[in-house]
């Protein structure tokens, strides 16, 4: 595989980008953690309850941004495995490989936390409501991704299967989220909906320093993990062995 | 600031199991994810270092062995 | 040359008649179960019998699947396929069209028999066999990329399962929605015509991602 750093890309090579990652990822731990405290700040502690659902809608402020970064990663996992596919830059599967269990921890916080928002408000565990409902299906596309990643041995081949699956599950999402939209309406009809029409500025505010916290956290992370992976899989190089010391 | 007193906060209108139960779970997943990849590395740099001694050592028995010049 | 490969599957297949036999079964004995297992109450019956029998379908699709591919890939025609003037993605089609026949077909024919024992009526077992013969293609489709996906990998069966399974979820609603509608007096035609769309786009769109796969696998 050919290693002639381009101009441009000078970052694609695993060798270059341990070090920025390394030295990027306290940025990015200290931005979570400073929108993490104003946005739990604004959410728990200075917005008003609410009127028709009291104190527990605060839920939200940890409900949404999980679901949102679910939805994101998988769309930004997909990206990079897809640039590593159509262009063999190793870095870029590395960087899928590190989202998934990220987006899938976020997406079972997204159920963990739907869950507990539905038992107080209608009596409920779980409500199989479409979004809840394609959040679970969400879930499992992740675990698949990262079990078919973890079934094949040849780390090329397990980047490129992994690559096509989350392609796949990119342009199936759409379809799959409408299909149980579909099968929500004939079941339920629209009386159960998790979504709120109108919220106070306050509330808004909140869910979008929670947000961020959770993007900031979620880079901070999946860096961290790329850089494992790429210790691991580049553990035969010379790089490597200079930057363990040996 | 929106509360009153502390257990009014604690008790979040009769919410407060779901809201705390929440919180708990999603704070201990996000320090759990980066304390467990922070162990899987620390193992990782063991694994590896084990390995490029060892394979060092070999390298210089092999040397000496065959007489060869440094 | 599509024709050929076609003819080659179905040729094989009917060879080995103790497989699609063990298919069938698989889907006969599933569906029994669940009387057993919520009793027998004929209302009860009735309302569960769309998502039985599609998710019985579904897993009966499924343990075919791994055949697609894995034995063409073990005698080195798969090789051969991929260095054949045909497009991979036509072999693809060629072969997922096969498999629908070999599979698909004899789930929707066989599924009315299995319908009469749940208590549906004469519409609902028509409704249920014609949204089979739309839907099953898709499901050999996708199933396609899954097989592919996994060829040679371990844990092959349950792997391909985690992987298609919620790909399917779609088509199953479609596909046990259509029946229910006609269990319930409203109008399938929405349904079953989702439900071609989904069929036209799985096994028109599936191949080329599976043949991806496959060149992947051969590598």
């Amino acid at each position: 595989m050919s290693h002639r750093p381009f101009h441009w890309y000078r970052y694609a090579s695993p060798q270059a980008f341990y070090p920025l990652a390394g030295r990027m990822i306290p940025w990015f731990w200290a931005l979570a953690a400073i929108f993490g405290v104003a946005g739990l700040s604004v959410g728990f502690l200075i917005a008003p309850g609410d009127a028709q659902q009291g104190e527990g809608y605060r839920i939200i402020f940890l409900h949404v941004p999980a679901s949102w970064m679910s939805m994101f990663l998988y769309l930004v996992m997909a990206f990079w495995a897809g640039l590593g596919l159509a262009f063999r830059f190793r870095l870029s599967s590395m960087m899928a490989s590190a989202l998934a269990p990220t987006g899938a921890m976020f997406a079972f916080l997204s159920l963990w936390t739907g869950a507990l928002w539905g038992k107080p408000m209608w009596g409920a565990w779980w409500v199989w409501d479409a979004r809840l409902t394609s959040e679970l299906i969400l879930l499992f596309l992740y675990l698949g991704f990262i079990a078919l990643q973890a079934a094949i041995d040849d780390p090329r081949r397990a980047d490129q299967a992994g690559a096509i699956l989350a392609l796949v599950g990119v342009v199936n999402i759409p379809i799959i989220y409408f299909s149980v939209k579909w099968w929500n309406t004939l079941h339920q009809g629209s009386s159960l909906n998790l979504a709120r029409s109108s919220m106070a500025t306050t509330m808004l505010y909140g869910m979008l320093l929670c947000a961020l916290a959770c993007w900031m956290y979620a880079i901070a992370i999946s860096l961290m993990r790329a850089r494992r992976i790429m210790l691991e899989r580049e553990k035969d190089t010379l790089w490597v062995r200079k930057e363990l010391g040996f | 600031m929106y509360w009153n007193n502390l257990s009014d906060f604690l008790a979040m209108g009769s919410h407060g199991p779901y809201v705390w139960g929440c919180f708990v779970v999603m704070a201990a997943a996000m320090i759990l994810e980066p304390a467990l990849l922070r162990r899987s590395r620390k193992r990782l740099l063991e694994r590896l270092r084990r390995q490029y001694r060892a394979e060092a050592l070999d390298g210089k028995a092999a040397r000496e062995s065959s007489g060869e010049c440094p | 040359m599509i024709l050929a490969v076609i003819a080659r599957d179905l040729r094989l297949a009917l060879r080995r008649r103790a497989d699609l036999a063990a298919v069938l079964f698989f889907f006969v004995i599933v569906v029994s179960l669940f009387p057993l297992g919520v009793g027998p109450e004929p209302e009860r019956l009735r309302e569960i019998a769309p998502g039985v029998l599609w998710v019985a379908a579904l897993l009966a699709t499924l343990l075919s699947l791994p055949r697609l591919f894995a034995d063409d890939f073990r005698d080195g025609t798969l090789e051969q396929l991929a260095l054949a003037p045909l497009p991979l993605g036509l072999t693809v089609f060629a072969k997922v069209l096969a498999h629908w026949l070999v599979c698909g077909v004899p789930l929707a024919v066989l599924s009315p028999l299995l319908g009469l024992q749940f208590g549906l009526s004469g519409e609902a077992l028509v409704v249920l066999s014609g949204a089979l013969f739309i839907g099953t293609p898709a499901l050999s489709g996708i199933g396609a990329i899954g097989a592919a996906l996994t060829l040679g990998v371990r844990g092959g069966g349950v792997l391909v399962s985690l992987l298609i399974l919620p790909l399917y979820t779609p088509v199953l609603i479609f596909g046990a929605g259509a029946v229910d509608a006609a269990v319930n007096g409203i109008g399938v035609e929405a349904h079953l015509s989702l439900l071609a769309a989904l069929t036209l786009a799985g096994v028109f769109f599936a191949p080329w991602p599976a043949a991806a796969a496959l060149r992947i696998a051969l590598e």
